[in-house]
């Protein structure tokens, strides 16, 4: 296989692949919770489900003080790489021009040197995130397979794409043929791993809040 | 597979629905909520991590209720639930938690950890890996209506001295009452002077209540251990006496789970809305206090704290209630560093101090509570919950700590103008 078939293959039918993985995997985790239902709550409420559940979706990304001064370095690593992953994900303008190809439409873009430093960025909060991750008690313990999957799916897209921007050790097509691979095993692994936290985290805390907020308490 | 073996792995899949299912794909590991808990922060051991007490019941979800994880049980892949798991999680499960919520509240990606253990105790309590303490507290409160044992006759003499106390009677079996008052077998053993302080107050204020002899027992072991049958035939009496009195609403008294139990558990256990309101005595008391039939006089001069229960304030929603009540009577009251819905849980809740076997936990994590108390240095704790009261006294002695520990419903008793 040449550099250029490796690309078209990824661009094509690796991508098909990748992408009915995708949205069948998210379509079946989502159905096999939701069809799972959950039974009325029978007591008299205090306050509203509705209005707390989705109050939580939005507060719950904010902590109250105690818990930053706990769990500072989880919190501000977690933040940074999260909109790092969104900046370089939707902001980068090739990946836009993408996008537009699928979806019809296009949107501003973020200039390329600033999404070239939130990719370093990222990448740096995610190895800080593994260091900490191998070094902490607690998360050493809950540690599994699965947590360095992921780490290592979330970082693969972003150390291939600034290497690829770059064109560092060879030539573009393969390099973006390497990237291109690399957000399709993400996106072949996402809706087996708790990477489905992207969607499920609002239907989570929706409950969240619903539960205490049936109760009248904030959550 | 032993038979409750089987009936624990089946009551597990009963506890298997789209919030737990939410929850368990939700997780990403972050380690959180261990720094919410305080049997993490006050014992450093990790496997106490609030989301690994889950551990049972997120195997179920996974490989009973996930394609993937079918896919993986069908090639063997499955962790199982067996034996050995579940005595390992035993001590997990309910000596080190209070299901005081903290975790369900600092959770980042929104899990009510606390309510997903409450509902992995259904699985260990049917495989019969429930603690000695919280099975013979059931047992008693089946069979004889109270954990502790108290009867009748107990509660009657309690009453007696009351009356004698206070001139005033304490009405008991009265028809068409606005009010029944439940009471924890503490308050009738150890605090009767709570019944006191309510007869006082509700006397002065007008109040129609009584209290029924068929059911006055408030507490819910079959709530702590996590078996809803039984929880549900305790509520079911209370639900009986309420309905034969034809009062209008029943009081949980001062006692965090027994209102958690009646208040947000009960329709959902018996199957069906309850025909009265359910309000905790504090509720009550702010009510009348808005109403204008609570006249207080005079104010506590030392420097009060509030000891919010966990039952009753994170998991319950009676938050501002105590905070209005205590300002009638003090103009000197400091809250803890993390209070209200954010506040550290006394270590005793949730049947840990029904069971023996958790003593020395109990007494170690009661270092959290210290450390908030040594910021604030108050000259008494009030709090509303005669379980946390018992075991702050407790923590507090164990730790050469010389605070009192005051009811909020007998200070205020005590303040009632003349």
């Amino acid at each position: 296989m040449t550099e250029i078939e490796f690309l078209s293959w990824v661009r094509g039918p690796g991508f098909q692949i990748a992408s009915i993985v995708l949205v069948a995997g998210i379509i079946i985790r989502i159905a096999e919770i939701l069809l799972l239902g959950r039974a009325a709550n029978l007591a008299e409420p205090k306050g509203s489900e509705m209005g707390n559940g989705i109050r939580t979706i939005f507060t719950r990304s904010i902590p109250d003080a105690g818990t930053f001064r706990k769990s500072s370095f989880t919190l501000v690593a977690g933040y940074i790489f999260h909109i790092g992953l969104f900046v370089t994900i939707f902001l980068f303008a090739p990946h836009i021009l993408m996008f537009k190809d699928v979806v019809g439409f296009g949107w501003s873009s973020v200039p390329t040197p600033i999404v070239d430093a939130v990719t370093v960025v990222s990448i740096i909060a995610l190895l800080a995130v593994l260091v900490h991750r191998l070094t902490n008690k607690v998360l050493r313990f809950l540690n599994n397979f699965e947590d360095l999957l992921v780490w290592f799916v979330t970082i693969a897209p972003l150390v291939t794409g600034y290497i690829a921007f770059h064109r560092i050790g060879y030539t573009a097509p393969a390099l973006i043929g390497i990237h291109i691979l690399s957000v399709e095993f993400l996106m072949v692994v996402f809706p087996f791993t708790k990477l489905m936290h992207a969607f499920t985290i609002f239907i989570a805390r929706w409950y969240n809040g619903a539960i205490s907020g049936f109760r009248g308490v904030e959550s | 597979m032993s038979a409750s073996l089987e009936k624990g792995i089946n009551a597990l899949r009963e506890q298997v629905d789209s919030t737990v299912a939410t929850f368990f794909s939700s997780c990403v590991h972050c380690g959180m909520c261990a720094d919410a808990c305080l049997f993490y922060t006050e014992t450093g051991d990790a496997e106490r991590t609030p989301i690994n007490k889950t551990e049972p019941l997120r195997r179920i979800w996974k490989y009973e209720y996930t394609l993937f994880g079918r896919i993986l049980k069908l090639f063997g892949l499955a962790k199982p639930v067996d034996e050995k798991l579940l005595t390992d999680w035993e001590t997990l499960v309910y000596d080190s938690c209070t299901m005081c919520g903290r975790c369900s509240m600092v959770c980042p990606v929104g899990i009510d950890i606390a309510g997903v253990i409450r509902k992995t105790r259904e699985g260990m309590a049917a495989a019969g890996h429930a603690p000695k303490g919280l099975i013979g507290a059931t047992q008693r409160a089946i069979t004889i209506g109270s954990p502790m044992g108290v009867k009748l006759p107990a509660l009657q003499a309690q009453i007696r001295h009351v009356e004698e106390d206070l001139g005033v009677k304490v009405p008991v079996d009265v028809e068409g009452a606005d009010y029944m008052l439940l009471l924890s077998s503490m308050e009738i053993m150890n605090f009767p002077e709570f019944i006191g302080a309510v007869t006082r107050i509700f006397d002065k204020a007008g109040v129609s209540w009584t209290i029924s002899s068929e059911a006055f027992e408030a507490t819910n072991s079959g709530i702590q251990i996590g078996v809803s049958d039984l929880a549900a035939e305790l509520v079911q009496r209370v639900v009986d006496a309420a309905e034969k009195l034809k009062v209008k609403t029943v009081i949980s008294p001062e006692c965090g789970h027994a209102y958690f139990a009646i208040r947000w558990d009960g329709p959902n256990l018996v199957g069906k809305p309850f025909g009265f309101k359910v309000r905790h005595i504090l509720e009550v008391l702010d009510e009348l206090r808005r109403d204008g039939r609570l006249k207080t006089s005079g104010f506590e001069e030392q420097k009060l704290t509030y000891h919010d229960p966990c039952q009753i304030t994170r998991r319950g929603g009676v938050i501002d209630e105590p905070r209005n009540l205590i300002g009638m009577f003090s103009r000197n009251f400091v809250e803890m560093p993390e209070h209200g819905k954010m506040n550290w849980c006394c270590g005793a809740g949730g049947g840990v101090s029904s069971n023996e076997r958790a003593d020395d936990i109990r007494l170690k994590v009661f270092q959290r509570k210290k450390s908030q108390l040594d910021e604030i240095r108050p000259q008494a704790i009030i709090s509303a919950c005669s379980n946390c009261r018992i075991y702050l006294e407790d923590g507090l002695e164990e730790y050469n700590m010389e605070i009192p520990v005051l009811s909020l419903t007998e200070t205020l008793a005590e303040h009632l103008e003349d």
